[in-house]
């Protein structure tokens, strides 16, 4: 698997982690290598096996529809390093929303 | 190069479900509360919580997905969406990706071509996001944000439909049908004010000779605008600017766009090109949602009369078409309609004094079919004294004035204003009689053939019982008196 130093720019971009350059080489290769290990594991057939997306067999897990307390509006905003009027401030936005 | 273009809208609407707590949390599902005062380490995004499904919303999501004609998948799964914004605590959203809830549905709408069925792509759920509250103006100037997080994690579904719509106009017409099939669910308030239901539409222009597939079509999105009248607006704006584009030659890029209300234009917000990396992955906290066919037979029989049926069964009721539309629009006018016939049973007449009279009323003081201000019951007693011949028309509409002001029952204002239109056959023919002996004049007048005097004697019964006779009883007893006189 050739991964590349923009590939892993972009990916850390997304990650919004900020690298040097030497970290940039570093993380090139160790990512690699990872990812020659799922090349390894590609070699395998498995056209016949069914994608697994978890690895325990339990399905719909579901609750009642009923309310329980929520946190204080103080307990909730107790980690928040800036709060005003109850809630958390932020800094100036350059993008746009999403959802 | 052509300069023809065939207009392709896709609209994809988010809708909050109507559910006591959040999707995956025990916190209340409340609009206008107090910031953060429904928040829990759950829908905070703390580390080394857990989140757990709220079968409630799986139940409401699976009604709307049944009402818009879609498969449900028995076998679906959540996925987390990742991207950096403030309103997501755990800067991913939980949502389904490749394996969605509901599949291939549709919205009929009416056009001048005739009815036509708009495809629904898919159905999911998913988390909302928090709300920020901006200190700037606009989104761009806003020196810091104020992050409200009770709206975090509270239900929603996603209709996606396919971009089959090709006028500003269809896209209104999908929208207004769509939140009407979905107000007879009751699964959500569906308020674009205050963001109970919200919009995003994607419009591209293909060129008439272009031949590949509409994906590779450059695609603007339109987000969040806040009215259906404003969608349509900003389509229109889009579809305008997209012409003129293409028309000096200019390519167009795939972006997000918001939408000015003042100017009514749209935007340039950022360009997805890249932003549109989210690296789905199977959300790892949440097993599969596996719905059996027994629950979703219980969901398909929980479903009420959907607008459509009701066309019909108000077609056959004698309703007319236009007045039938008006009625399915508002469920609760709809609601209200149906109680009102349940005890008068002429639906016309039902239907006429609703849509002209007491919907005027309403529309002069503002007021919603949600509480209405006389009782279906109370319009209902004043209907039956029309179809009594107590009232006349004109009567009850000074009545239905009355009412509307003091909320008396109908009987009670009859009573106190004295408007009793008299029926009495008996009553009226005594005055009858009395009126003809004290006009011998008038009465020969009559005999030797002039029309004209019966006028007057009419004008005089009316007087003397204060104009509560019914007009063609008094008619037809003064012509049998006279008879006698010939
Ligand atoms: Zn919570």
């Amino acid at each position: 698997m050739n991964l590349t130093e923009k590939e892993v720019r972009h990916v850390a971009r997304l990650a919004r982690l900020a690298i040097s350059s030497v970290e940039l080489s570093e993380a090139t290769q160790a990512l690699g290598r990872v990812l020659d290990y799922i090349d390894l594991l590609n070699e395998l057939d498995t056209d016949a096996v069914p994608p697994t997306t978890h690895v325990e067999a339990i399905e719909t897990v579901w609750r009642q529809d009923r309310v329980v307390p929520s946190l204080s509006p103080e307990e909730a905003t107790a980690n928040g390093p800036q709060v005003s009027s109850q809630m958390f401030v932020v800094p100036k936005i350059l993008d746009g929303g999403e959802g | 190069m052509t300069n023809q273009y065939e207009v392709v809208i896709g609209l994809e609407v988010h809708v909050e479900l109507k559910t006591q707590t959040k999707l995956f949390c025990g916190c209340a599902n409340g609009f206008g509360q107090d910031p953060n005062s429904q928040t829990c380490p759950v829908c905070l995004g703390m580390p080394g919580v857990l989140p757990v499904l709220n079968g409630e919303a799986v139940a409401l999501a699976t009604r709307a997905a049944l009402a818009l004609h879609c498969t449900v998948n028995s076998y679906s799964k959540f996925d987390r969406k990742q991207y950096f914004y403030p309103d997501l605590p755990k800067a991913y959203q939980i949502s389904q990706y490749d394996q969605p809830l509901a599949e291939n549905g549709h919205v009929t709408i009416h056009t001048a071509a005739g009815k036509r069925n708009i495809g629904i792509e898919r159905i999911h759920m998913e988390e909302d996001a928090g709300k920020l509250n901006h200190l700037g103006q606009r989104l761009g100037d806003a020196e810091g944000s104020l992050v409200d997080l009770n709206r975090a994690g509270v239900p929603l579904i996603e209709i996606v439909s396919r971009p089959e719509m090709h006028s500003p106009e269809e896209a209104r017409q999908y929208l207004v049908e769509l939140r009407t099939i979905l107000s007879y669910l009751d699964i959500s308030d569906l308020r674009m004010e205050e963001g109970s239901m919200r919009c995003d539409a994607n419009v591209s222009l293909r060129p008439l000779d272009f031949t590949g597939s509409l994906a590779d079509l450059p695609r603007v999105e339109i987000k969040n605008v806040n009215s259906f009248r404003n969608v349509q607006r900003g389509i229109e704006f889009e579809i305008n600017r997209q012409r003129q584009m293409l028309q000096t030659g200019q390519r167009i890029i795939k972006e997000t766009r918001g939408f000015d209300d003042a100017s009514g234009s749209t935007y340039s917000q950022r360009s997805k090109e890249e932003a549109n990396d989210y690296r789905y992955f199977p959300e790892p906290d949440l097993p599969p949602l596996v719905l059996t066919e027994k629950w979703l037979k219980e969901q398909r029989e929980a479903l009420p009369q959907l607008p459509d049926e009701l066309r019909q069964s108000l077609a056959e009721r004698g309703v007319a078409e236009r007045d039938a539309e008006v009625l399915v629009q508002d469920v609760n006018l709809y609601h209200y309609w149906s109680q009102v016939v349940a005890l008068v049973s002429d639906a016309r007449l039902v239907t006429n004094w609703l849509l002209s009279d007491y919907s005027r009323l309403m529309n002069a003081n503002n007021l919603s079919f949600a509480e209405p201000k006389v009782s279906a019951h109370g319009l209902a007693s004043l209907l039956s004294l029309i179809t009594a011949g107590t009232l006349s028309g004109k009567m009850a509409k000074e009545v239905l004035e009355t009412m509307f002001d003091t909320g008396e029952t109908a009987e009670a204002v009859v009573k106190r204003l004295g408007l009793s239109q008299i029926t009495d056959h008996n009553a009226i023919k005594e005055i009858v009689s009395a009126v003809v002996a004290a006009n011998p004049a008038v009465v020969q007048d009559f005999v030797s053939g002039k029309e004209k005097a019966l006028t007057f004697l009419v004008g005089q019964v009316m007087k003397q019982t204060k104009g509560q006779a019914k007009p063609d009883l008094v008619n037809a007893l003064l012509r049998e008196v006279l008879a006698t006189y010939a």
